[in-house]
């Protein structure tokens, strides 16, 4: 059975900006290690030399022409913002990428 | 008239067409009728009864001006709310998208406008699509209008019980691995499940981009092929949506016909798993296709048993991504973390979907984000792709045999509400027929079969044709649906209970 | 631990080999963003050109901009790369508020260009540099922190996010790794994003500014002890936003790895942060754990499978390769091998070229953009075609000192009027009142002046001793506050002594 432990859970969480409760993790991990486990036998039957499907329709080469297409006013484009400042989407500090 | 809101969408466009009722009359009956019975049957999330009757009014006025309309203008609809509505409330049954009002309308919507339907509201659905019994809205569930204690199926129970409870004679819903044909077999009613790309996505919130695909929810197949001839065809905004006429689908069900048809039965969608009176009502049903003139073949597609895995392993790894924009930075639900004075944005968004999020929700991003991740995307994530290359080449194997397919729509009949919740593997079998259509992209259709002995609930028949070949879908069941409905004296509908009208 | 004194950049150089790696962002001049048609326009009020798409509403999808792709071969082409046959999009999965969906549209294993190469030279030596890939993908949006010290993101209140930009096609560049360059690393590097920018403008792709961020350079750097052993820990620097950044920051981080590599420590592999102002890179945030992008192909973009026929159709749009082009100039203007590779250092090439098709000489172009503006540039910190004086305009002035109106000294209080936003050359001229006199009477009289205040002089001269007319050109230029041909003045002092 795939082992995902529940720090496993905890990661991931962090990785999907979820903050999950102890509850929540204690019931997860094992639900997750069921469904792993029945998810798991795929790797059985695909075989290297079969190519992977990531789209359902053959197509191909779909393109639009560079030209201008009305898009919203700002004032539609924040309409359902949570806060607004300076006609900007106002969000709390952001930790970013400097120390 | 009392019994407008019994009439199939066809008959009431033929109404609408000879002058003898107005669409606001045909609007406000099925506006009288939600009023009645929703607060049974909980179908809807949104009620739009303005603007219904302003479209409504607005078709009539056009219509007595002599202008020539589309077929179902004038013909309301119910629309699931994972359609993007500009000015009407969408939350995909969501509390993290709670009173969220989109700037701009889905290409489904905007075409059901330019015809002339007017929309009666959202229904409800399990949270963004995923689940199989509607018990995953944030908004409570949706009750089979068969019986209220039991299960409408899902994602898209709310427009099969607003139509199985005769609130709207059409609805549209989106099918990712059987949310539109599942909780069709399960209320009576018809569901469609269209050729990947046959239907705008565009403004149809995401689930899982490869899988998903909007389709019709009916009463008769004809209704469906009316519908799906309204909101199908090529979209622009859609890199995905096939650049090609819509099948002629309408004129296929004019022209049903089972005879000299090559009708495949799939061995491993049946059997262990599957309750005996779903089965027994499918047989019948296949006695009925070969007294028409049709030939079953049984048929094996031996890569369909590993569809379930395949699909738990692609539909959360999309969804994963899809839903990560649900954020607090830009719209929806905002939380900030308790006992955090100064909190940055990344806890603000933990916080937010922590709270925002359903149960099922988080279960599949954690999963996903698992499947996608470095070191596990060859075991996982890309193993299913290439399972899902084999299933593919199962169909196409299958398909050099016979012209269609045909299986029972879902294992079982509705069960009651809260009987699976706990258990999610159990939750994701009701998928098991639908899902393998959904990973090859091609098209489904699920149509009443009959009542199960067990428990007279409803079962459906799946029928399934190659990628493209909708119409083919659509001959197959008009020809079986008329079969049936002779059978049963009418449609299997009218053996439903009636629903307590509230005062 | 604190390091008070680094390692000499000489010392450096001479016990360690560097390796480079550089990747450059270039956002392209499409009319609409890659994946919507929201205008591209620099500038713009906040969130005015947005749409459900770049704005990553529920329910929008993307649809690849043609140009975008065109761009990107064309890109590709010029670095001498293979075009795939077949490549897909893919979703680079991270969260940041700037980025509306919460993952980049982007390009992960198959890139649409790969395996190529281009040159560049430095000081008379042609460096080969390998190029991994080229891929296509989207910008961000902007934010501004409120609150903290300076605009800058540590100590921000809260941020504030306009998404004008987010969308807008951006092509990265990826170098392998670079070998070979020894002492002279720092200045290739700088030459090889000099080169691209000339490359970029060429093809038209793209404005090329880095001061407007059209043009974004990431310099990685390891140190290792000789050129047999195997690559060190590289950093990588961000914020090197011009040219000067690049050679300056490189240069530092050489010296600081060297310190750190002598004293007997390690490098730290991370991302750093490169201060224009005080000339130091500093540790990016250390993250608790490194990012899984979790990248899988875009499902809702479908894969882009350039024909052959329309690559060879995009080759034959091709500009002439800068090389080339700098050989076929440097035979049209007479310039020698020193002469081409100064004005080439300097950016100058293009700029030669324009002032030469207003109308000016070659060498007179050349004088003046590695000469006086260079030297001004290079004053003022910012390159030559960010100076606020155009080709044209320094044909203009070239135009005044051959009809005899402006000496160079004047000319160059021209040029300064024109860099200080005074207006045209004509404009200065006739403002600053600048011109040369060249009015006889004006000239003899002052001549007449000089002469009756210099009898000694003036007899010299009369005497035959023509070289001692210098004095009193000069006393006569005094007099005229330059604004004369000091050659006239001359002319007229000897006629006036009977000298001439």
């Amino acid at each position: 059975m795939p082992e995902i432990s529940r720090d496993d859970v905890a990661h991931l969480a962090s990785l999907a900006r979820i903050d999950l409760t102890d509850e929540e993790l204690d019931h997860l991990a094992p639900q997750l290690a069921v469904i792993l486990e029945s998810v798991a036998k795929v790797s059985e039957v695909a075989a290297a030399d079969v190519p992977p499907t990531s789209h359902a329709v053959p197509l191909s080469n779909v393109y639009r022409a560079d030209e201008l297409r009305p898009g919203l006013t700002p004032e539609e484009a924040l309409a359902g913002a949570p806060e607004v400042e300076q006609q900007r989407f106002a969000v709390p500090r952001i930790l970013g990428e400097e120390a | 008239m009392a019994d407008l809101i019994k009439r199939t969408a066809a008959e009431l466009a033929d109404l609408l067409a000879a002058g003898e009722v107005s669409s606001v009359e045909v609007t406000q009956a099925h506006l009288d009728r939600i009023a009645a019975v929703d607060g049974a049957v909980h179908a809807f999330l949104e009620v739009d009864v303005e603007g219904a009757l302003r479209t409504a009014a607005d078709v009539d006025a056009r219509r007595a001006a002599g202008d020539t309309l589309p077929p179902l203008a004038g013909v309301p609809i119910a629309v699931k709310d994972v359609f993007v509505t500009k000015g009407i409330v969408t939350t995909c049954g969501s509390k993290i998208l709670e009173g969220w009002v989109p700037p701009y309308d889905s290409t489904v919507v905007h075409r059901l406008r330019a015809a002339g339907l007017p929309i009666l509201g959202k229904t409800n659905m399990d949270e963004f699509a995923m689940g199989s019994s509607t018990e995953h809205s944030a908004y409570g569930p949706t009750h089979n209008p068969w019986d209220l204690d039991r299960i409408p199926g899902g994602s898209g129970g709310g427009s099969s019980a607003a139509v199985a409870a005769y609130e709207a004679p059409l609805a549209v819903g989106t099918d990712t691995g059987g949310s539109i044909r599942q909780p069709g077999a399960v209320t009576g009613t018809v569901g469609v499940k269209p050729t990947y790309g046959g239907v705008s996505r565009y403004g149809m919130i995401a689930l899982a981009s490869s899988l998903d695909q909007a389709g019709p929810v009916t009463r008769t197949v004809l209704d469906a092929a009316l519908l799906h001839e309204t909101i199908a065809g090529h979209d622009p905004r859609d890199s995905t949506s096939i650049d090609a006429p819509v099948p002629p689908v309408v004129e296929a069900v004019r022209n049903a016909d089972l005879s000299g048809l090559r009708v495949g039965v799939v061995r491993e969608l049946g059997g262990e798993g599957y309750q005996p009176g779903v089965e027994a009502r499918f047989d019948d049903a296949l006695k009925l296709i070969t007294s028409a003139g049709a030939e079953i073949v049984e048929v094996s597609c031996p890569h369909f048993t590993y569809g379930l895995a395949t699909y738990y392993l692609i539909l959360p790894g999309e969804a994963s991504s899809n839903l990560a924009r649900f954020d607090a930075m830009r719209y929806g639900l905002r939380i900030f973390p308790d006992g955090v004075a100064e909190p940055t944005a990344e806890q603000v968004m933990s916080a937010t979907r922590e709270a925002g999020f359903g149960q099922e929700v988080k279960r599949r991003i954690i999963l996903g984000t698992y499947a996608l991740s470095s070191g596990y995307w060859d075991a996982y994530y890309g193993s299913a792709q290439k399972v899902r290359t084999l299933i593919r080449r199962d169909f196409d194997t299958a398909f050099e045999q016979v012209d269609v397919l045909v299986s029972p729509t879902a294992p079982t009949t509705a069960f009651p509400i809260g009987a699976k919740i706990d258990d999610p593997l159990a939750m994701y079998l009701n998928d098991i027929a639908t899902i393998p259509a959904s990973l090859a992209g091609m098209p489904g259709l699920s149509l009443p079969s009959g009542l199960a002995d067990e428990d007279g609930l409803p079962a459906g028949i799946q029928v399934l044709a190659p990628a493209m070949a909708d119409d083919r879908l659509y001959r197959v069941a008009a020809a079986l649906e008329a079969i049936l409905v002779e059978q049963w004296g009418g449609p299997l509908l009218a053996q439903a209970p009636e629903l307590e009208v509230a005062r | 631990m604190t390091v008070t004194t680094l390692v000499s950049y000489e010392d450096a150089v001479a016990e360690y080999d560097p390796v480079l790696g550089l990747e450059v962002h270039v956002e392209l001049n499409t009319t609409s963003k890659m994946f919507c048609g929201c205008s591209t326009e620099f500038g713009a009020e906040p969130n005015t050109q947005v749409c459900p798409v770049c704005l990553g509403l529920p329910g929008a999808l993307p649809v690849a901009n043609e140009r975008g792709v065109e761009s990107a071969i064309r890109i590709g082409l010029a670095l001498n790369c293979s075009i795939a046959e077949w490549c897909r999009f893919a979703r680079k999965n991270y969260f940041y508020p700037d980025m509306p969906k919460n993952f980049q549209t982007s390009q992960y294993d198959e890139p649409i260009a790969f395996d190529g190469w281009t040159e560049v030279d430095v000081d008379g030596t042609t460096y080969r540099i390998e190029i991994e890939r080229a891929h296509m993908e989207e910008d961000t949006g902007k934010s501004l922190h409120v609150g903290g010290a300076t605009g800058r993101i540590h100590g921000a209140e809260h941020s504030l996010l306009d998404y004008n930009r987010a969308g807008v096609p951006l092509i990265e560049i990826v170098t392998k790794p670079i070998e070979g360059t020894g002492a002279m690393a720092p200045e290739v590097a700088r030459a090889y994003v000099t080169h691209l920018r000339e490359l970029m403008a060429a093809l038209g792709v793209s404005d090329v500014r880095m001061e407007q961020g059209s043009l974004r350079c990431d310099a990685n750097v390891s140190l290792r002890p000789d050129s047999q052993s195997e690559y060190g820990l590289r950093t990588e620097t961000k914020n090197v936003n011009s040219l000067r950044s690049v050679e300056r920051a490189l240069r530092y981080e050489i010296c600081r790895q060297a310190t750190l590599l002598s004293e007997g420590g390690r490098v730290t592999q991370e991302t750093r942060h490169w201060h224009e102002d005080t000339g130091v890179t500093t540790p990016g945030r250390s993250k608790e754990q490194a990012e899984d992008y979790r990248y899988f192909p875009e499902p809702d973009l479908v894969p882009v499978a350039p024909s052959r026929e329309w690559v060879e159709a995009l080759r034959a749009t091709l500009p002439e390769p800068p090389s080339q082009r700098r050989s076929r100039l440097q035979e049209a203007w007479g310039f020698s091998d020193l002469e081409m590779r100064d004005a080439a250092a300097a950016g100058a090439v293009p700029l030669i070229e324009a002032t030469v098709e207003a109308g000016a000489a070659p060498q007179s172009a050349r004088k003046w953009w590695t000469g006086e503006l260079a030297r001004r540039a290079n004053a003022d910190g910012v390159e030559l075609m960010e100076l606020p004086i155009t080709p044209a305009q320094v044909a203009e002035v070239q135009d005044l000192i051959d009809a005899g109106r402006l000496n160079d000294k004047l000319a160059r209080q021209v040029i300064d009027g024109v860099l200080a936003w005074e207006g045209s050359p004509e404009e200065v001229v006739r403002t600053r009142g600048l011109e040369v006199v060249s009015d006889d009477a004006a000239l003899g009289a002052a001549v007449d002046q000089a002469i009756a205040d210099n009898p000694d002089v003036a007899d010299k001269i009369r005497a035959g001793k023509t070289a001692a007319a210098g004095a009193l050109i000069g006393v006569v230029m005094k007099q005229m506050r330059g604004q004369a041909d000091a050659a006239r003045v001359r002319e007229l002092i000897l006629e006036r002594l009977g000298a001439d």
